[in-house]
């Protein structure tokens, strides 16, 4: 892929100098504009709250500038540190769960060919296209029901839902792996757990880190089901954000501008730091459904 | 090898099937008898025949969601998908700082809707205030203002997938034209555009199950008002759900409908596109 890359950008139609300086500098230009949202909340989060609708785009000044009183003020409302810890617990107990389970899955129903194995494949395929709403109603009581209520439900019912992806993932991946390889172990005296923990597993690296990319941006953010699952007190980082806004449509929007900077931050840490692995995990995970 | 591991299917499968069932599976089986019958909890359900979903059509805050999430959906994806094949093919042209600029302009699509929705809220209000009105004001302002935000979202993602389909156009191919005097115009649209077909299949359906199932963000932008005036489908059955009691059944028979309709863009789509990939 890389010399694919390299080839192309060297071989084609690359654009000349001054053209080249054009296009960097209108890039350049709408790259702040894409930034700007952000910088702006950060901007206001310093701001005493009376000051922050009426005139968001005003630096803080003497009379607004407040420091750090919406970040103490916000954290003390929402209980956002316990809350990034919920939310992080859920996203990677959740992620590795998906990753162990579907990946098996997906091995046994690419290499045990019958109706069944088939037919369970479409079915969880077909889950992939079906919204949300369909089933959150039910979903909710079926869970209330087996007590499923807790961080720890919620890592199961996600392994249910992502379960759908992941599996058509996997299996696209699995197909491609050749088959000798597989039954040179198990000639050698391998059991299937172990064939698949040592040979089959580690070959799906460039697959899971893809599932895992996807299924970590799309659970670290989800507000639906958790708020349908946990209790309000005991929420996640989307659900604290939200409750933030109270009845009647009232916003503290001082305290709203600290928690959206202490969201989005660890965001873009982790972002900056692996980038790599996310553009290439989620490019690869654009195969056609 | 196949008769050794049929034994094996309680320890490879039946940790996801469980988990599947429970989650998606059974609700889903359950999801649809509901929607013919009329219930508060599940278990109390008498059958009511095709009630409910007559009363869909006759309810106005569905039918308005529906054209506001048609409208929604069009603008969205059309307006997506040309910036982030533009954005991706500038980016494929070896000009300075193409890595920083990527970086920059995905990044919007790994924060959440809920967190989205209150950044803009925060912008497009402080606009609109110049004006002395707010987003809440009228339907229109909310409606181009979940547009901007999805496209603030989504285009840094759909370029990633195109500039993937990009650099998969084969040099050779671009060299021969080229020295065949074809125009940097006529290589992009008889090689390029074609070569990138496969992107643009899963391009299209991304951005039009996302817009059309948008949640979040339409939760945390507009919270539907004025009114339910800018409330979309997926919105629209959620306030069925747990804002209307006795409706349940109706909450119910919207999401089967609103299934049925994703079910038939997608697929419907995924058909029509998939018919123009060339081989590669």
């Amino acid at each position: 892929m890389s010399r694919k890359g390299r080839n192309f950008e060297t071989q084609q139609m690359e654009v000349g100098k001054t053209t080249g300086a054009i296009l960097t500098a209108v890039l350049a230009v709408l790259s702040l504009t894409f930034l700007f949202p952000i910088i702006l909340v950060l901007m206001n989060s310093f701001k005493s709250k009376l000051f922050i609708s009426d005139a968001p785009f005003q630096l803080p000044k003497a009379g607004t500038y407040v420091g750090l009183t919406n970040y103490v003020e916000g954290i003390r409302k929402t209980g956002l540190f316990p809350a990034f810890g919920r939310s992080l617990f859920i996203t990677v107990a959740s992620v590795a769960v998906i990753i162990l389970f579907t990946s098996m899955t997906a091995w046994f129903l690419t290499r045990v060919k019958s109706v069944f194995t088939n037919i369970l494949y479409y079915v969880f395929v077909f889950a992939m296209i079906v919204p949300f709403q369909m089933v959150m109603f039910t979903m909710s009581k079926t869970a209330n029901d087996l007590y499923l209520n807790s961080m720890y439900g919620l890592v199961l019912l996600y392994l249910g839902f992502g379960a759908g992806q992941a599996v058509f993932l996997f299996c696209g991946f699995v197909k491609a792996i050749p088959l000798e390889i597989e039954e040179a172990a198990m000639i050698d005296g391998c059991s299937p757990v172990q064939t698949y923990f040592h040979v089959v597993f580690p070959m799906l690296r460039p697959t899971a880190v893809t599932v895992a990319i996807l299924n970590a941006m799309w659970i670290w953010n989800d507000y639906l089901l958790p708020s349908l699952i946990l209790p309000q007190e005991k929420g996640t980082i989307p659900m604290v954000i939200q409750n933030l806004k109270g009845g009647y449509g009232s916003i503290d929007m001082g305290a709203m501008m600290a928690m959206l900077v202490l969201a989005i931050f660890p965001i873009i840490v982790f972002y900056l730091s692996c980038q790599k692995y996310i553009i290439k995990g989620v490019a690869a995970g654009a195969v056609k459904g | 090898m196949q008769k050794s591991m049929k034994r094996y299917f309680p320890i490879f499968v039946l940790p996801t099937l469980a988990a599947f069932t429970v989650a998606f599976l059974y609700p889903f089986i359950i999801g649809i008898y509901l929607s013919f019958t009329e219930f508060t909890t599940v278990k109390d359900a008498s059958w009511v025949g095709i009630s409910n979903y007559k009363k869909i059509f006759m309810d106005r805050n569905f039918i308005n969601a529906l054209i506001f999430t048609v409208k929604f959906t069009i603008v969205s994806v059309v307006s997506i998908n040309t910036l982030g094949f533009l954005l991706a093919y500038v980016l494929t042209r070896g000009i300075k700082g193409t890595n920083l600029f990527r970086t920059v302009f995905f990044m919007p699509n790994l924060i959440g809707g809920i967190v989205l929705g209150y950044v803009w809220q925060l912008l497009l209000n402080g606009i609109l205030a110049r004006f002395g009105v707010t987003l809440s004001f009228s339907a229109k302002y909310g409606f181009w203002g979940l547009v901007i935000l999805m496209n603030w979202q989504l285009i840094g993602y759909m370029m990633i997938i195109y500039i993937a389909g990009l650099q998969n156009v084969p040099g050779e191919m671009i060299e021969a034209a080229r020295i065949d005097g074809a125009t940097r115009f006529q290589i992009l649209k008889q090689i390029m555009i074609p070569m990138v077909m496969p992107s643009f299949t899963i391009c299209l359906f991304l951005t039009l199950t996302n817009s059309f199932k948008l949640f979040d963000q339409n939760l945390a932008l507009t919270a539907g008002g004025p009114g339910r005036q800018t409330s979309m489908l997926a919105l629209d059955i959620y306030s069925t759900f747990y804002g209307r009691v006795g409706w349940e059944g109706v909450g119910q028979a919207k999401a089967t409908v609103f299934f049925l309709m994703v079910a038939v863009i997608s697929l419907t789509q995924l058909t029509l596109t998939r018919r123009k990939e060339v081989e590669n």
